[in-house]
Parts: structure tokens; sequence; C-alpha cells
């Protein structure tokens, strides 16, 4: 393989694990406060189409991206209404989330398939991707790429380093614990629940407005599941889910490249292959228990209802 | 003493359904003053200290601080008028660090630097003689020391009044003894405390007041430094309740379990590993197992019951080794088991009683050719309730819906009605009544009076001393020599609940002569 052709590969990886790495950051900052969103793929989809049709009628890309936003964080609010106010089962309510969005976005989007827009085109920074081999893959990327390195560092930085990371952590693991301490448990999960519902919203957008600019039902095409395996097995560190992201980008980059070459393998089993590697990787990843304990929201699942 | 009183209650009515939990409480706590609130479980004790740190706002009542009526917003805001509270069950989070617990029940600004937090967490540990280390993870502390982090955390906030739920249930003695001095200091410098218990004999050693809550009523208002424990007592219970069981002196038979170097490698990172422990039980006497919760106590009792399996020479019942069967086998040869959890493992909580006699009787003719036949259990359920006295709705009532004492006094009735050779007991009066308390001890010298062997796992030093004829204890997994009981103190006892016991070589030596 030619320097050119690892250097494409490379950089295709972080587009096509940024849609993941948007979703799983979300995740893992609403896991972390001990509310699981199973609702992640349909939320998804429902950016991805407002994102679309916010960005085909305003007839800018930024609008676009603020509908997709807005409306991951509008399905994430009715999930939170369900499941923290009321208190639901967090699974059952994620699970028609998913259902509910998955359909809402076809219905909705039927009349704009076909459609295109313009999307999101590469913007190079100057000098910085003017460095050999690194420029091209880092530094060469359209805005919503750098906008979800961009993320990433504040999560980072959030979790281990703020306040608010500290209490986040805290309802997660003993929200009545948290409770006791005077903490505002339902507002921190409600916060959580929210930052997560505008990152996959944005991750829609993402779909729809850079990665492939059209809208087609069913486009997040499992991303949201993949997205909720990637922060469990990545057991909640941020790190790990870039890592885990990015596998998953280089291994479906890798199954269009080796379909390029020709191999005799059947482009169904190919085309398994991201789904198979992010998996197993990230499962032998997380097989050290002590880390594993210490990252694990406790509470995670369990609704919470505080005594008065 | 100022002539304002530091806290005062007035009134205080709480009312949850089905139960008035307070039922106009009056209190009055005055400054640099240790002040008792006694009471049995269901008093109303923990009720009334939610109230007084905001957790819960009350019905009825009126709470003056320092002079002024308040009406309190939450514990945040208790917190910042310098009420602190230090958790039966402790609010800290396992996961994050000392310091990192610390910091989140400090107003932003000052926990902000980190470094100064930690110097400052030094200093007041240091000054108040409770060594800790603000970069540790909680979970690698001990029970003794996750209480200091609690401490320590009020006091960084400058508590005028310290909440204490049952401090010392989770300690050893001599942990007793230093969380003692530490209050003597801090009520000498002008902290009002106030020490919720239910042991008289630390009441009396500490407190300058006492209040005795029943039913959830104020029953009588005393000074414990002069009354005596058993008219204390009868503040809490009542009158016509027995205070305590009579213990005849056991009569031990011949050998009837023995476990040979047992160990066993925990899988879970918080769990403890058994470490070469050596026990024998004879028939007809209750030996004891004392113990800080975690030690090995839970993996011991897993030992026995048969969730955990061992080669099977390593524990012999009745001369034949059983250490690699499961639990109903087990069972089936005459070895109960009552776990520490009586809602998740004594009992499924959703099941009726019925159900729940039938998952360890079943073999007492319930089952036959894989048919349940549903008389055979309702009429065991039934003799259960009758012979000990389970209060309950009905025996279609869920094993959730019974009080603790009543509930666990229907898991031993279950376990004792099927006649064990071996009956192994953790922390069977752990949350229970007076009442029951005496009740359950009573099934247990009865069983042993019948030739059955006890071994009773227990945090509670006094029920330890008062029912076994042998008691020793656990730490880190390993077993301290086993002594008589008459021959032991309670500084002894104390210092192997800590780990300081000499090499098993010893425990081996005293087998040997027991």
């Amino acid at each position: 393989m030619s320097m050119d052709l690892i250097i494409n590969i490379l950089s295709a990886t972080l587009v096509a694990g940024t849609p993941l790495l948007l979703v799983a950051l979300g995740e893992l900052i609403c896991e972390r406060s001990g509310v699981l969103n199973l609702g992640q793929e349909g939320m998804m989809l429902v950016g991805a189409m407002a994102g679309f049709i916010g960005a085909l009628t305003t007839g800018s890309l930024m609008w676009g991206v603020v509908a997709g936003v807005a409306a991951g964080v509008a399905m994430s609010l009715l999930f939170a209404l369900m499941a923290v106010t009321l208190a639901a089962n967090q699974y059952a309510a994620g699970l028609a989330l998913t259902i509910f969005g998955t359909g809402l976005s076809a219905f909705v989007g039927s009349d704009y398939v076909g459609h295109t827009v313009d999307g999101f085109t590469r913007i190079a920074i100057p000098l910085l991707s003017d460095i050999p081999v690194l420029g091209p893959i880092l530094f060469n990327q359209d805005l919503l790429v750098y906008a979800s390195l961009v993320m990433f560092v504040v999560v980072y930085v959030f979790l281990r380093y703020s306040r608010g990371g500290l209490l986040l952590r805290a309802v997660g693991e003993s929200p009545e614990a948290a409770n006791a301490n005077g903490m505002p448990v339902l507002l921190i999960r409600y916060l959580a629940v929210g930052f997560g519902g505008a990152m996959t919203g944005l991750a829609g957008a993402y779909l729809s407005l850079a990665y492939t600019p059209m809208w087609s039902e069913g486009m997040s095409a499992g991303r949201g599941w993949i997205a909720l395996a990637l922060v469990v097995f990545a057991t909640w560190r941020p790190g790990r889910v870039l890592f885990g992201a990015y596998l998953f980008g280089v291994a479906s980059i890798l199954h269009l490249v080796l379909q390029g070459f020709g191999w005799d393998i059947s482009p169904e089993l190919l085309a398994m292959l991201p789904y198979l590697v992010t998996i197993i990787v990230l499962v032998l990843l997380s097989s050290n228990p002590t880390r594993t304990r210490l990252n694990t929201p406790l509470s995670i699942g369990q609704p919470y209802r505080p005594s008065r | 003493m100022t002539a304002v009183a530091r806290l005062t209650l007035e009134n205080i009515v709480k009312q949850y359904p089905g139960c008035r939990a307070n039922d106009g409480v009056d209190l009055v706590v005055n400054a640099g003053e240790i002040h008792a609130l006694l009471g049995e479980n269901g008093a109303g004790k923990s009720t009334l200290m939610k109230i007084i740190y905001g957790v819960i706002q009350p019905d009825e009542g009126t709470i003056y601080w320092e002079g002024k009526k308040l009406t309190l917003q939450g514990p945040a805001h208790a917190r910042q008028l310098g009420i602190g509270m230090v958790f039966q069950h402790f609010s800290l989070f396992e996961t994050l660090t000392v310091a990192e617990n610390i910091a989140l029940a400090l107003p932003a600004a000052e926990a902000r630097d980190r470094r100064a937090l930690d110097e400052r967490i030094r200093e007041v540990s240091a000054h108040y003689g409770m060594a800790l280390d603000p970069r540790r993870f909680v979970h690698t502390l001990s029970t003794g020391e996750r209480q200091r982090v609690e401490i320590v955390r009020c006091l960084i906030q400058n508590s005028r009044l310290l909440i204490l739920d049952e401090p010392t249930s989770v300690l050893t003695p001599q942990e007793v003894a230093d969380l003692f001095s530490t209050l003597r200091q801090l009520a000498s410098e002008g902290c009002s405390i106030l020490f919720i218990s239910h042991k008289l004999q630390e009441v009396r050693d500490l407190c300058h007041t006492a209040t005795v809550l029943r039913h959830g009523k104020v029953t009588g208002a005393c000074d414990p430094t002069i009354e005596t424990t058993d008219a204390i007592a009868r503040l809490m219970v009542g009158e016509g309740t027995p205070l305590s069981t009579d213990v005849p002196p056991a009569d031990p038979g011949e050998s009837l379990l023995q476990m040979h170097s047992l160990s066993f490698r925990s899988e879970d990172p918080f769990g403890t590993s058994l470490d070469r422990i050596c026990l024998n039980l004879r028939a007809g006497e209750i030996v004891g197992i004392a113990g800080v919760a975690g030690n090995g106590q839970d993996e011991l009792l897993r030992a026995l019951s048969g969730e955990i399996t061992v080669p099977a020479e390593h524990l012999t019942f009745q001369g034949t080794p059983v250490g690699n069967l499961g639990p109903d086998a087990r069972r089936r040869q005459g070895m109960a088991v009552v776990p520490e959890d009586r809602l998740g493992r004594g009992a499924v909580p959703d099941l009726s009683l019925v159900d729940n006699t039938l998952l360890t009787a079943s073999a007492q003719g319930m089952v036959q050719r894989g048919w349940v036949s549903y008389n055979k259990v309702r009429d065991y359920a039934q003799r259960i309730r009758e012979r000990f006295q389970v209060k309950a709705s009905g025996l279609d009532a869920t094993a959730r819906s019974l009080s603790g004492g009543n509930l666990q006094k229907f898991i031993i009735g279950r376990e004792a009605l099927q006649k064990p050779t071996l009956l192994v007991a953790s922390h069977p009066t752990w949350g229970v009544d007076v009442g029951s308390a005496v009740a359950i001890h009573q099934v247990l010298v009865e069983l042993r009076d019948q030739g059955a062997a006890v071994l009773l796992i227990s945090e509670d030093l006094d029920e330890l001393f008062q029912l076994c004829n042998r008691m020793g204890a656990i730490c880190g997994g390993r077993l301290s020599p086993l002594l008589p009981t008459p021959s032991l103190t309670i500084e002894q006892l104390g210092q192997w609940m800590a780990g300081d016991f000499a090499d098993s070589a010893d425990a081996e030596v005293n087998h040997a002569v027991a």
C-alpha cells in the first residue's frame, strides 16, 4: 500500500468514526448519571431527518445542524420525562423512543427522499494541514469532525477535572447518597440526558449533512446501537470511546478497500467486519474488573424517586 | 452553656401511609451537649433525624435553630447553617476519593483549590486524631475509616450540631473508644452532638442527656449517667416485654462439622478471599464469629451454604466430605443457613410467605414426582407463623410487606422447623426490635439444646457474649482462634476483629484442644 492510500484510509476513518464518537460521548455522559437511554438509534434518525430538512429549507448548513441538535434534545427530553420524572422503566422507555424515532423520521422525511444538499466540505487548517502525514489526516476535515474532537476534549476534561463531572459521577453511583448530600439528582439527570440528546442529534445531522448529504430512511444503519455497546465495552471512559469509534471507522473503510482490491469474500460478510471487530476488541479491553467497576455507574438503569 | 438552646423541636409530626412515624415530638439540644436519642427500630428516630437534616419535611411542628424559627429547604441548607449528619449507611461515593467526596459537600468556591482542601482535610483529621489520606479511594477504606470521612466532612464545614445515626454499630470496640474521645473533644469545643443508638451502655458512657422515643412519641427524658440500663430499656420497649433471653450453659457433644484449611479466592474485586479457615463445630453448642462487616463473613457463609463449592475434603459434615456439594444437597443432609440479607437471599421479596416456604423446605414432603402439594406448603407456613408468632396480614402476604423482625422470625422459623443438624445464622437480629430479637435468640438456644450445632456470625458483641459458648473473630478472610466465652475479654476480641492474632498455627492448636 502506498503512503497516500494509508493517509486516505486514515482520513476517511475519522469521517466514518465521527458519528459514532458523537453519539457515544453523549450517551457516556447520560449513562454516567445513571440513566440508560436505549433511544439513541431513533434520536439519531430524527436528528438526521430534522437536520436535512432544516438545511434544505433554510439553505444554510448551520441552521440544519441547529435543527438536528434541537430535534435530538427534544427527543431526549421526551425520554427524560418518562424515565426521570415519571421514573418509568428506562429500558422500555428507551426502546419505545427508538421505535418512535424510526417511524417519525420515516414519516416526516418521506417527502424529502431523493433531494440533496451541498454538504459540509473539508476545511484545511492553514499551516497545521501542511504537516506531513498527520496534517492531511487530522487538519483537513470538515467542521463537524473538528467539533467532535473538541467535544471529546470537553467531555474528558469535564469528567476528570470539574466539579460538575464529580457531581455527575456521584449521582450515577448512588442517587440516594447524592440526595442525602443535597444534590439535585433529577436536575443533574435531566441535564445529562439532554446533553446526550444534543450530541446524538448532532451525530444525526452529521450523517445527513456531511457523511452522505441526503436523507434516506433508516440511514443511521445501527450506529446508535453500536454506540451503546461502545460505551459499555469502553467501560465508560472517554479515551476508549474515542479509540473504539475510530476502530469502527477504520474497519468500515477497510471493508470498502478490501472489496476494491477484489477479495473474493462476499461483500455482506465484509460489511459485518466493523461491527464484529469493534465489539471483539472492546470486550477484550474491558476485562480488568477493578478498573471497570471504578468507572461503572452503579445505579445505571434504576429509576430514582426522591422520598418526601 | 448559652441561654438559647442550639436546636429546639416542638410538636413535630410526620405521617406516612399507615404509620405515624413522629407523633408530636419535642426535643431540646444545648450547645456543647452530647444528647442521646434512644428508641427501638421503627420508633421514629431516623425520621426525626431526616427532618432535622432537611431530607424530609415535617407535616406539623416547628424547628428553632439558635432561637430562630426555621424552615429547612434541604440538606444543603442544613449544612450551611452548621448541621452535619453522619449516616448509618454511609452517604459516601465508593468510586471517588476521600477528597472528592468531601469536595462534593462543600460550596463550589471552597472546593476549587484541591491542594488546599487536601491540606485542610489532613489538618482537621489530625486535630481530632482521625488519620485520613485525602487521595485514597473510598472503596479501599475500612468501615471505621469511612465513618471518619463522614465526620471530617462535617467538621470541615464547621458544624455546630453533629448528628450520628447508630455510629458504633459498624465499629470494633477500639474504634468505638477512639470515636468517643473525638466526640468528647468536639463537645468540649462547643459542638452539640445528637447521638442515636440503641446500645444503652454506650449511651451511659458518652452522653449527657437522653430522650427516649417509642412509637413516634417521646416516652421519657433522663440523665443516662444516673439511670440504670434496665430503667432506660424499659422506657424504650414499654412494659411487658422481656429484655433478654435466659441462656442455660451449653452441653456440647460430638464433633459435627469440620473445615480443614478452607481457602477461597474471591473473584469480586471488592470481596474478601478466605484464607485457610479451620473450624470445628460440635453438637449442642453455639459458636460465635465476630468481625466488622466485609471481612469474609459473607464468603464464609456461602462456603457453608454451598453457594461456594470447594474440594470435597475441605469441609466434612457428620464424617462425610461435603465441600463439593451444592446448596440443595447440603440442605438435604441437615445443613441450614440464614443469610444476612433477608430480602433477596433469605426470602424472595415479591413472593408470598407460602412460596417462600417452598424455597428451602420443599424436601419436607411438599413435592412429589415433580408436583407441588400446596396444601402441605400452606400447613407448613401456617405452623411457622403460629409457632414463631410471625405478624403478617396472611399467608399470601409478600415477604416484602413484613417488618424486618417478623420476616426474620419467619425465615429462622422455616429453617428451625426442618430440625437441622447445623444452623448457620448471619446477623440474625440486625435491625430487629428487642421483642423479636429475644424470640430469635430463644430459637437458636432451643436448636442448640436439641443437639444441633449453631454458628452465629454477628457484629453485635452483646449478642455473641450472651449466646455463644465459644467464639472468635474474622478479619481479612482469616479466622482467629476460637476461645471459650468465659475466658475471652472484649479487648482480646477487639484485637482479633482488627486482625491482630498470631498465625493460624495457634488456631490449629486451639482446635486440637477443642
